[in-house]
């Protein structure tokens, strides 16, 4: 299966084992991610006023250049998704803004909204078959804990997302069960760590990542996953009892691809 | 006076696509806002005063750079009322006017430590500055 990738700019810099992780599984998964061309920047968070087109452009343009790649547009940063997924939203149902979005591109280049950008999570689940990723599971995870952290970003809004229930999310449990290890269920996983706020207002952000680390670590877990280069650095920055990692670096311990064995 | 009022009301509804008047005061959005302690005017506020057009106050507000654009508002109201897109609409009235910027690049570096990933800054610089 080839499909078009959007990696981002933290996965090129800070959250490298997300983007290397998540390369080598879709090999060992025979998908092909075709790194889009000369992809620029998401800009991090969906600006959500109709009148702003130029902040949305990159995204149109990293969703016109899957067409080269069966129309479908895989990310991996939660944040990189909500981006791209809101503007795809966006120019399938506000036509004065496509018009808007089109006039910035070249003749005969215009964007028709139909790509189908999925999340790496929900490529694993729709289109490979958390079945299919059980089978290249070599260095089962049993016994360990682990605790998924959706944050805000995958979920939420859910009337544009669609990635799962938003307020009872399965789709990282149901790979964490995939992996061979147990999910561990707790109040705060699809609350926000603060955010971008950790610039002005660390000690803000502190008192919310301290929020999810506390839940997750007394309900039991070992470990917190995620897919966000932000939840992980507001978590880890903030004193979390137990380690963080993305989802990929678990995945990769699972298939036995992983270089540092302590995951 | 008032028409000018009237005008940035009207622009703040159109560009944020919400219509305020669909609230019923339940004040779930506020109840759920992970940023409440820090708002002086908080989600639910931000909804009725758009509404009758008291709208100067939250230009005044530090309330408008506390937002974190997590949409937790959007989807838990009862009522369709996505109370963070007029938050982000009165903010864009706010620093689309020349010098009123929340956030410079220049200011980035003092802010920046070793771990930080990218993505934290570009989405405080889209939220913050135009």
């Amino acid at each position: 299966m080839k499909v078009a990738y959007f990696p981002g700019c933290t996965l090129k810099t800070k959250a490298k084992e997300l983007d290397r992780y998540a390369r080598k599984c879709a090999e060992i998964l025979d998908v092909s991610l075709e790194e889009v061309e000369d992809w620029q920047c998401c800009g991090g968070v969906f600006t959500t006023s109709r009148d702003e087109v130029a902040t949305k452009l990159s995204s149109v343009r990293a969703l016109s250049a899957a067409k080269k790649n069966n129309n479908v547009l895989v990310t991996v940063c939660s944040a990189c998704h909500n981006v791209i997924k809101q503007t795809n939203y966006a120019m399938q149902n506000d036509a004065e803004f496509a018009q808007r979005v089109n006039n910035y591109l070249g003749k005969g280049e215009e964007y028709d909204g139909t790509t189908e950008i999925l999340h790496y999570l929900e490529l694993l689940r729709d289109k490979v078959g958390y079945d299919n990723v059980a089978k290249k599971v070599i260095n089962s995870l049993a016994g360990k804990k682990v605790a998924a952290y959706y944050g805000c970003l995958l979920l939420r809004p859910n009337s544009v997302m669609h990635t799962d229930d938003p307020e009872n999310p399965t789709i990282m449990e149901d790979l964490i069960r995939a992996l061979g290890a147990e999910p561990v269920i707790y109040s705060e996983r699809n609350e926000c760590c603060g955010g971008y706020i950790t610039l002005e207002n660390p000690e803000f952000s502190a008192l919310r990542s301290h929020k999810v680390t506390e839940s997750a670590y007394n309900s039991g877990a070992d470990l917190i996953v995620t897919a966000c280069p932000l939840c992980k650095y507001n978590l880890e920055k903030n004193g979390s009892p137990i380690p963080v990692v993305y989802f990929t670096e678990l995945m990769a311990e699972a298939f036995g691809v992983k270089e540092d064995a302590n995951a | 006076m008032h028409n000018k009022n009237d005008n940035v009301r009207s622009e703040i509804i159109r560009r944020s696509g919400v219509n305020p008047v669909k609230c019923m005061r339940c004040g779930k959005c506020t109840a759920t806002c992970p940023a409440f302690d820090t708002m002086e005017y908080h989600p639910h506020q931000f909804v009725y005063m758009v509404e009758s057009g008291d709208i100067e106050p939250l230009m005044n507000s530090n309330s408008l750079y506390q937002c974190l654009t997590c949409f937790a508002c959007v989807d838990r109201c009862p009522r369709g009322v996505e109370p963070a897109k007029l938050v982000e609409a009165v903010r864009l009235e706010v620093i689309r006017k020349q010098g009123a910027n929340h956030m410079k690049p220049d200011s980035i570096p003092a802010m920046v430590e070793e771990d930080l990933p990218q993505q934290a800054i570009v989405s405080a610089l889209r939220k913050y500055h135009k």
